[in-house]
């Protein structure tokens, strides 16, 4: 039973943070930060495509360079 | 309006990719272990994927927009971007493109191993079709389900999944061999852009932000990701071409 549970959360894990997990904890930061900041009525839409941006550029550079 | 031809894209992209590795599978099985058992297989999957899509979709539906929105939009972000990189390394040549007549050799070579086929069910056949269509369609259900909640509109995206699946299902049937002539890695490419782009739009509206010249902000969206992604792609193949040929990585079946 246990095992299946771990199985179960390793697959789950691997089907959506997969390869990169600095791609999730970088996500979930920026949509902090997006929450954030546009409660205090600042322009927050800027924020997760500049995530974008890095993140992806980041992973996939740091990938080439194994 | 706009959303809804989008919704319908991106759903329908990432179904014939996923449809062409499931059909690959069931094809393999069913060449070397009985149609029938691997029909079965793939039956028991498709129903499995029904059920989950049809307890989801509403159960979503249900949660306030924004929730709804923040915590799909998070997801879908996160896991468009791990498909977008990994598209993005197989088009710079870091990572072995995927191979449709490879994948079959080797499904048809396991099978073969496996022994003679009893008579009735076989159930290595049954298995190997269940898995590969669940596995594969997991994705699908979890793309159609969480667009379709997000615009309220599950129904549009199960058609989009529906007709990609009954079109490649049908082409693999009269083939009967891989489809390799789809370009599996392109349509990967773009759905990866896609899935990043609504995860993006979504996860920064449901955040509380507000997007400048609003839909219309979704395409200017997808533009920059495939910006992205472009570039990328191109300053790897730059890198790669400037590396030994020794350390280059073979480029072959994933």
């Amino acid at each position: 039973m246990k095992r299946r549970v771990r199985a179960l959360g390793a697959f789950i894990y691997e089907f959506v943070v997969g390869d990169d997990p600095r791609i999730a904890v970088v996500v979930v930061a920026t949509l902090g930060l997006t929450v954030a900041l546009a409660h205090a009525d600042v322009a927050a839409w800027w924020v997760l495509p500049l995530a974008v941006a890095v993140v992806l550029s980041a992973s996939v550079l740091r990938e080439t360079r194994r | 309006m706009s959303r809804d031809v989008l919704l319908f894209a991106a759903v329908f992209l990432a179904c014939t990719v996923e449809s062409v590795e499931a059909v690959t599978i069931v094809l393999a099985a069913g060449l070397t272990r009985g149609w029938r058992s691997a029909l079965a297989g793939t039956g028991v999957a498709l129903l499995a994927l029904a059920a989950i899509v049809a307890t989801l979709g509403p159960a979503l539906t249900v949660l306030p927009i924004d929730v709804l929105r923040f915590v799909v939009g998070g997801l879908l972000l996160i896991f468009g971007l791990q498909w977008l990189r990994k598209a993005i390394l197989r088009a710079g040549g870091f990572k072995p493109l995927h191979d449709e007549e490879a994948i079959f050799a080797a499904e048809l070579a396991a099978a073969r191993a496996a022994g003679r086929p009893p008579q009735g069910i076989d159930a290595y056949g049954f298995v190997i079709s269940f898995k590969g269509v669940l596995l594969e369609g997991l994705e699908v259900a979890f793309i159609a389900v969480t667009f379709g909640s997000n615009q309220h509109n599950v129904g549009l995206a199960a058609v989009a999944a529906g007709v990609a699946v009954a079109m490649v299902a049908a082409a693999g049937v009269a083939a009967r061999k891989p489809l390799s002539r789809i370009p599996e890695n392109t349509l990967k490419f773009s759905v990866g852009v896609m899935l990043t782009a609504f995860g993006t739009f979504w996860g920064a509206e449901g955040a509380g932000a507000d997007w400048p010249a609003g839909d219309a902000a979704l395409l200017a969206l997808i533009a920059f990701t495939l910006v992205i992604a472009l570039g990328l792609v191109r300053l790897l193949r730059r890198e790669r071409d400037r590396q030994p040929a020794a350390a280059q990585s073979p480029v072959s079946a994933a």
